[in-house]
């Protein structure tokens, strides 16, 4: 697609009704922004926990299988909020975000990490028993998400 | 204490800080990064204890692996956060949601140390039976509703309705933020 047709569909998002919302709204974006930051708690201990399990850091007494089955529920609703509450939070500044290093940034490592832990990571864990690679997964995946996260803190700088 | 504040922002580390273009936003996001690694892995935490997430492991046995992250996480966070408040000292001690953020921290300390006071004397019971009194469900409840809003209220710092550079503002509104104005200011806004 032409940059500029990309362009186009920016400032529709921007205009639209959900855009406009939270916008003409003093206390709508901080608010949202709140509830992105919880989601990003909850997401942050599902990957912390089983990440470091994969790594073997923590809860070495337990199989990396069980682990994973036991924080996914909590990666799926905690991404569940960032998704929900990072829809009107770009749609409210779309524009500036076409524009943000950082932005581009954030959304890539963000479709990269969620491909990753449900196309790569989760099925390989789920169906095989402990070895090496799942450090490497482990490394990878937490990786993913500190730069998702810290790019998507600076989409505010920028 | 407005002293104090006035002296730390006048420290040459609050003036580098300040100033320097990077340093802040990589403190803030770190800061965000150490919430998530606290806020995270205590939400485990709690959910063990009200009886969700990791079943196969005891109350104790959660708590010795877990922990230690949320501690860590918790130091992290208060480093990362101090400087933050070290950068910008007299905004921050002026801020209605920075001072709301304190008051819900001193809440969500209480409510640890009560929970970890209780725990030391009956935890051991707690295992045995796998069952944790209802109050003490109630207690790791109110940790994530209290650091939750704990997370709500740092985010509205960044925001500044209330400052004292914004006036008029209400009787209220003034005490609450310790800021002194012409007394004027509320005539005018009676008389509104």
């Amino acid at each position: 697609m032409e940059s500029n047709q990309l362009l186009q569909i920016i400032y529709f998002l921007e205009d639209s009704y959900i855009g406009e919302y939270v916008r003409s709204s003093l206390w709508l974006f901080p608010v949202i922004q709140s509830f992105h930051l919880i989601g990003l708690g909850i997401l942050g201990g599902a990957v912390v926990i089983g990440d470091f399990r994969l790594l073997g850091i923590l809860m070495k007494t337990e199989t990396t299988s069980y682990v994973i089955k036991v924080t996914k529920p909590w990666f799926n609703f905690g991404l569940s909020i960032l998704i929900l509450t990072g829809i009107p939070l770009f749609l409210s500044e779309a524009v500036k975000c076409y524009y943000s290093r950082a932005f581009w940034i954030k959304i890539s490592c963000l479709l990269i990490g969620t491909i990753f832990v449900y196309f790569i990571r989760n099925p390989i864990v789920l169906s095989r028993e402990e070895n090496f690679l799942m450090k490497i997964l482990g490394v990878l995946s937490f990786s993913i998400w500190v730069v998702t996260a810290a790019s998507g803190r600076w989409i505010g700088f920028s | 204490m407005l002293n104090f504040v006035d002296w730390l922002a006048s420290t040459s580390g609050s003036i580098a800080l300040r100033e320097s273009l990077y340093m802040y936003p990589w403190i803030e996001s770190a800061h965000v990064l150490f919430i998530a690694i606290f806020f995270g892995t205590l939400l485990f935490v709690d959910l063990r204890l009200t009886g969700y997430g990791f079943k196969n492991l005891s109350i104790s046995q959660m708590n010795s692996k877990i922990l230690p992250l949320t501690i860590i996480g918790f130091i992290l966070m208060i480093t990362t956060g101090l400087l933050l408040f070290y950068a910008l000292p007299i905004r921050n001690y002026h801020n209605l949601f920075f001072r709301i953020k304190l008051f819900l921290m001193l809440l969500a300390g209480l409510n640890a140390w009560h929970f970890h006071r209780t725990m030391n004397r009956q935890g051991k019971a707690w295992d045995k039976n796998s069952f944790i009194p209802f109050w003490m469900k109630a207690s790791a409840t109110i940790s994530l509703v209290l650091w939750g809003l704990v997370i709500i209220s740092g985010r509205m710092i960044a925001y500044n309705w209330f400052d004292c550079d914004k006036q008029p503002q209400s009787e209220l509104v003034n005490f609450l933020i310790s800021c002194t104005v012409d007394p004027e200011i509320y005539e005018y806004l009676n008389g509104i």
